[in-house]
């Protein structure tokens, strides 16, 4: 099957820039060459910590941003050089969610109008064709039509999040990216939230980019996981053999560092040193070395490949 | 009676005075913190968690917030009946807070070292050179490397994880019986959490120090806690050992949290299922309804549930469960 989206070496550098003159010092590695497909009614787990690029990424493949270099290719075409114009017509196949509910909503608009803003700026319905099919949505993410006239503010967080959900589905979109959609809301209303999502993936096919830090969240809903690392992905295969057999030191230490809610697993943890270096000045060879506690002399020098380990599961390092 | 007690809370009711109406934040908790131990309150936004921590430092933004009845004993000594001046003497030094967010609790102007210098001369006679060497120390101690360079440093220069590690050198400079930790690692990535949860507990265990933890992470609160209270809509709902309440909780809302967080299967091995939801969402403190707070939310509610505030009872031995149906539910 064709890819909803399919992604090739995606580059984002964001000049640093300081002194008086405005003289570009520095360059910060934001995204540095990340590939990755998602088919279908797939859903494609993209976790790593802060500062790994994972949002960058989601914001350049909606070219939120524009990518350094790289491909972006949407139904055959790449979109990564369109004009504004002729990159009009992608837009209504990839809808974006993002973390906070309270920021991503026009606080001056209702609810309807906000949900109804995608028909009319993309001509595919307007007057009664459009307020029913607003309602339409509000019933999809389990919100009532009689709450169309509320405003943003008098909604919780999770009903929020719904409205951006209803707003992102509006257009049809067969690829919806979610950054941390989940993040801002309380437990009990996260599962809301996931259940709705996995609904609509089941009910219509969607396909998902979801990016997340909360690794428990990322096994849940997705079908594969990428892990990023300093803007490089490191390892990416599917779900169960990611969690199952993590071939990354990175990904290891991740998954030994997640809390897990059960007092009987007192396990031992494998604790990271020191902290994520900065992205302005990646350490030479892998990435990682300065935390791994594998690492040997030519980590230090060589940078690693993404290889493939086992059936479907690529991870970049020297040692598997 | 509990063994050891170091500090108790009892009756405690915290109200805000708001456009709103009336706001009652913490209505009516108690709990006791034993000697060397980690008690974890949690709960999730608005539950009164945080604002429970914040009465016992006396800490609440008054107005709009008043404390108006309980006692919080620390070694006997009711800190809500003393002065405020008998009470700076306790903050910091008897009992401390580190909070969520590092960035906006340190002060950006003073250098870290400064800051832990700060606490020690405020509550111990000692020489600026001492109250230094001290702060040093500390930061030694909270494993920051090159102590002495980095006493100079200023906040902004520090990582979110160092960051943390100063917070919990300032708090624990005077060697605090009592420690509350507000949502210490929330703000962190998962690998910097595991290291300073790692840290905290390490120190407890050199320095004996009872710890408080307010979280609303239930994979944290498995892994640091020996004991648990659990909150909900500004009253205690349930209270049990750790191993208790995650292997039998008692109250609905407890049991409907613990199914609605992902477990990771590689650790539980557990397949992947659809999440168990809790309906609808928490109520407003300003609006409560009478009877159980959670009745509204609940698959077992009935009509003694909307007539009336259960009581909290111990049901099983040390496991207290604030519901009606407590004695019919698993």
């Amino acid at each position: 099957m064709t890819p909803v989206l399919q992604v090739e070496d995606l580059k984002k550098h964001y000049p640093v820039k300081s002194g008086f003159l405005r003289r570009t010092t520095g360059t910060v590695f934001a995204v540095d060459g990340v590939s990755f497909s998602i088919a279908p009614g797939e859903t494609l787990g993209l976790v790593g910590e802060s500062g790994c690029g994972k949002s960058t990424v989601a914001r350049t493949v909606m070219r939120l941003v524009e990518p350094t270099s790289g491909r972006i290719v949407v139904e055959g075409t790449d979109i990564a050089g369109l004009s504004k114009a002729a990159l009009r017509p992608f837009r209504r196949e990839m809808q974006m969610v993002f973390q906070d509910p309270f920021s991503s909503l026009n606080p001056r608009m209702s609810a309807g109008d906000i949900v109804r803003e995608p028909l009319l700026v993309h001509n595919v319905a307007s007057g009664r064709e459009a307020d029913e099919r607003v309602a339409a949505l509000f019933a999809q993410v389990g919100l009532r039509p009689g709450q169309m006239g509320n405003f943003p503010h008098q909604f919780s967080g999770g009903q929020r999040q719904r409205i951006s959900i209803a707003r992102a589905l509006a257009l049809n979109p067969r690829l919806i990216v979610a950054d941390e959609p989940v993040s801002a809301l309380d437990v009990s209303i996260q599962a809301q939230v996931i259940n709705l999502l996995m609904d609509l993936q089941r009910d219509q096919g969607l396909a998902y980019l979801f990016i997340a830090h909360d690794l428990a969240v990322v096994e849940h809903i997705s079908h594969k996981v990428a892990v990023m690392y300093l803007g490089r992905i490191v390892e990416y295969a599917d779900k169960t053999s990611l969690y199952r057999r993590p071939q990354h030191p990175y990904t290891e230490a991740l998954l030994s560092a997640v809390p897990v809610p059960d007092p009987k697993l007192k396990r031992r943890k494998r604790l990271l040193e020191g902290d994520v270096p900065s992205p302005m000045r990646p350490p030479p060879g892998c990435a990682f070395h300065t935390r791994c506690p594998y690492a040997e002399a030519r980590c230090k020098v060589e940078a690693p490949v993404l290889r493939e380990l086992a059936p479907g599961h690529v991870a970049a390092c020297h040692l598997r | 009676m509990i063994a050891d007690p170091i500090l108790e809370v009892a009756g405690l009711r915290t109200v805000f005075f708001t456009a709103a109406g009336l706001v009652r934040a913490v209505e009516d908790v108690s709990f006791t913190l034993r000697r060397g131990e980690v008690l974890a309150v949690v709960g999730e936004s608005g539950c009164g968690k945080s604002i429970t921590a914040l009465s016992l430092m006396r800490l609440v933004p008054s107005p709009p917030g008043r404390i108006v009845a309980g006692s919080v004993k620390l070694e006997g000594r009711d800190l809500l009946a003393i002065s405020e001046a008998e009470m700076r003497a306790v903050r910091g030094n008897l009992m401390s807070m580190i909070f969520q967010e590092p960035m906006t609790s340190l002060n950006p102007v003073l250098t870290v070292g400064e800051q832990i210098a700060e606490t020690v001369r405020l509550h111990r006679d000692v020489s600026k050179a001492d109250a230094w060497a001290r702060a040093v120390e500390m930061l030694r101690r909270v494993r920051i490397p090159e102590p002495a360079q980095r006493a100079k440093e200023y906040p902004h220069q520090l990582s979110g994880g160092m960051r943390q590690r100063a917070m919990i050198a300032i708090a624990l400079a005077c060697d605090p019986k009592v420690l509350i930790a507000d949502e210490p690692t929330t703000a962190l990535d998962v690998t910097i959490q595991a290291q300073i949860l790692d840290l905290m507990l390490q120190l407890q265990q050199e320095s004996g120090t009872s710890v408080l933890l307010i979280t609303h992470d239930l994979g944290v609160v498995a892994e640091t806690a020996q004991r648990v209270v659990v909150m909900y809509a500004g009253r205690k709902i349930e209270e049990a050992s750790v191993e208790d309440l995650f292997a039998r909780p008692m109250h609905p809302y407890t049991h409907g949290l613990m199914r609605s967080i992902p477990h990771l299967a590689a650790m539980s091995g557990a397949v992947a299922e659809r999440l168990q939801e809790i309906p609808g969402m928490v109520p407003a403190l300003s609006n409560l309804p009478g009877g159980c707070a959670f009745a509204a939310r609940c698959g077992h509610a009935d009509a003694a549930c909307a007539a009336g505030v259960p009581p909290l009872e111990e049901r099983r031995p040390d496991h207290y469960v604030a519901c009606w149906h407590a004695g019919t539910l698993v």
